[in-house]
């Protein structure tokens, strides 16, 4: 923020990255062959809705237009107790592309709509052979990545995110303040 | 490249602008002021104001420097507010949670979380930079307000410190502080000391006008300047409504927690509100116990905007929204 705009106390939202989350299916291979970790072909999309027709309607359109590309497997909508939308969307687990092509139609959708800055993060679900859930996180506005590696009980797997962190290094940016790794505790997609 | 629906109010931002350049004229013109009678007083043979000045200057400055920098533990001693981190309780997990997405939507290091433990219904965010930002919420806030206006609430909070509020509002007050410091400290030199032994002195007969006119002159700078530094508090507050409306999109949920926490505020004992008036400026809402008569004079001493142009304005962001 420039300092003309400290001055008059105005900020602009920020805009989202959204071509980082095509890196996704390279780092997918990544963690396979690294750690043995499968993707569970599941994924969403996470917003904050806005009130008012203008966002009704897109939010509408984006959930038609998925429901049509993907045919055999629905998109489930869900709002988590933070007031956040959640659009999941389901593939088969070897098709990390296909989910990604379809996240991005939530995040394009959104963007040309005018509401880019109401995009949260993405999330792509993952499971270790041991039965461990773990989830990488793309923040948008940062356009970085981050696993998230719930435990029951609200813990996380912090062994288990630096392991992912060191694995991913150079095909996905990490994002390298870990204040900013934030939980999202019962995600859908997860 | 994207449209964006997010234009900003012009109107409001050239308001401000106007503030501020006043602002900086009233102080242009107070060091004028001082530098013009400083050069008769010393043609006249006294050095006894220049001092005066100068410790007042340097006073200010450092009364406004030590608010500055240590803002947040200033608030957080005076209302009592204590860390918590997300284990602590299911309230402060809750609070966590929602400042990670808004940080997460704003593209904003996060700051540190507080809880109050009072129960008049209210938040504040101070700390002189985004890294070192406190937010805190008391618990009668999080007690009354469902989620969406929480979010509502701790959006525009964040919009403050994104805004620098607590920088700009330390610089634009440093006036006022000297003023008010050069009046009280010629008014006392004038009782004590400075005057008697001025006039005793053969040659020097301008020293008591000099120091009434640095008197009067404090006084009319520091009128001013009070009136314009709340016009330009409330001016950051209808800002900050609208940055935390644009940025949960939800500006229905902000103007409701608004009337609820200044509706709240009138029911809740007035010892607590009392005890809580120091703070004002750093609060969501004032917490003035007052009556409904003096409504012209006071919206033009108070630090925040009525409750009905508030909720006016987020009427705007809402249309602009669902446009």
């Amino acid at each position: 923020m420039g300092f003309l705009d400290t001055i008059l106390g105005r900020t602009k939202p920020v805009a989202p990255n959204l071509d980082a989350l095509f890196a996704l299916p390279s780092a997918a291979v990544t963690l396979q062959a690294a750690m043995d970790l499968q993707p569970t072909g599941s994924g969403s999309a996470c917003f904050r809705a806005a009130e008012g027709r203008a966002f009704s309607d897109i939010e509408k359109d984006v959930k038609e237009l998925l429901e049509m590309g993907s045919g055999t497997l629905p998109v489930e909508v869900s709002s988590d107790s933070y007031g956040f939308t959640w659009l999941v969307c389901h593939h088969t687990s070897d098709d990390v592309e296909g989910l990604v092509t379809d996240l991005h139609a939530v995040n394009s959708s959104l963007e040309q709509g005018g509401f880019g800055p109401q995009l949260l993060c993405t999330l792509v679900g993952f499971r270790s052979p041991a039965g461990g859930r773990l989830g990488l996180v793309y923040l948008y506005k940062r356009g970085t990545f981050y696993p998230f590696a719930p435990l029951a009980g609200e813990r996380r797997d912090s062994a288990l995110e630096m392991q992912v962190r060191g694995a991913l290094g150079d095909d996905l940016k990490v994002e390298p303040d870990l204040g900013r790794w934030f939980p999202v505790w019962g995600a859908p997609g997860l | 490249m994207a449209r964006t629906r997010y234009a900003t109010d012009r109107g409001l931002i050239a308001r401000m602008g106007v503030t501020m350049f006043l602002l900086g004229i009233v102080f242009v013109a107070f060091v004028l002021a001082l530098f013009f009678v400083l050069t008769y007083n010393r043609r006249a043979g006294s050095g006894s104001s220049t001092g005066l000045i100068v410790i007042a200057a340097l006073i200010g400055v450092g009364t406004a420097f030590a608010s500055y920098y240590w803002s947040d533990k200033i608030a957080l001693r005076a209302s009592g507010a204590r860390l918590v981190s997300p284990g602590d309780s299911a309230a402060a997990a809750r609070l966590h949670g929602t400042v990670d997405r808004l940080c997460a939507l704003a593209d904003m290091p996060k700051p540190r979380v507080a809880i109050a433990p009072t129960q008049m219904p209210n938040a504040f965010a101070t700390g002189r930079s985004s890294k070192v930002a406190v937010l805190c919420a008391t618990q009668g806030l999080m007690d009354r307000l469902d989620p969406d206006e929480l979010e509502g609430v701790l959006a525009h909070e964040m919009s403050h410190v994104a805004h620098k509020d607590v920088a700009v509002m330390t610089v634009a007050s440093f006036l006022g502080i000297v003023a008010a410091l050069l009046v009280r400290f010629a008014f006392y030199s004038e009782l004590f000391g400075g005057g008697g032994r001025g006039r005793n002195n053969n040659n020097n007969q301008g020293a008591l006008p000099v120091i009434l006119v640095v008197m009067v002159v404090g006084m009319v700078v520091y009128a001013i300047s009070f009136l314009l530094i709340r016009l330009l508090s409330r001016y950051r507050e209808l800002s900050a409504d609208r940055s935390g409306a644009l940025l949960t999109g939800k500006p229905s949920a902000l103007a409701s927690a608004l009337q609820k926490v200044t509706g709240d505020m009138a029911r809740i004992p007035t010892r607590d509100l009392r005890a809580a008036e120091p703070l004002n400026a750093f609060y969501f809402a004032p917490a003035f116990s007052k009556g409904r008569g003096q409504v012209t004079l006071s919206s033009l001493f108070s630090t925040h905007p009525s409750l009905e142009r508030r909720l006016a304005e987020l009427a705007k962001v809402s249309q602009q929204l669902s446009r």
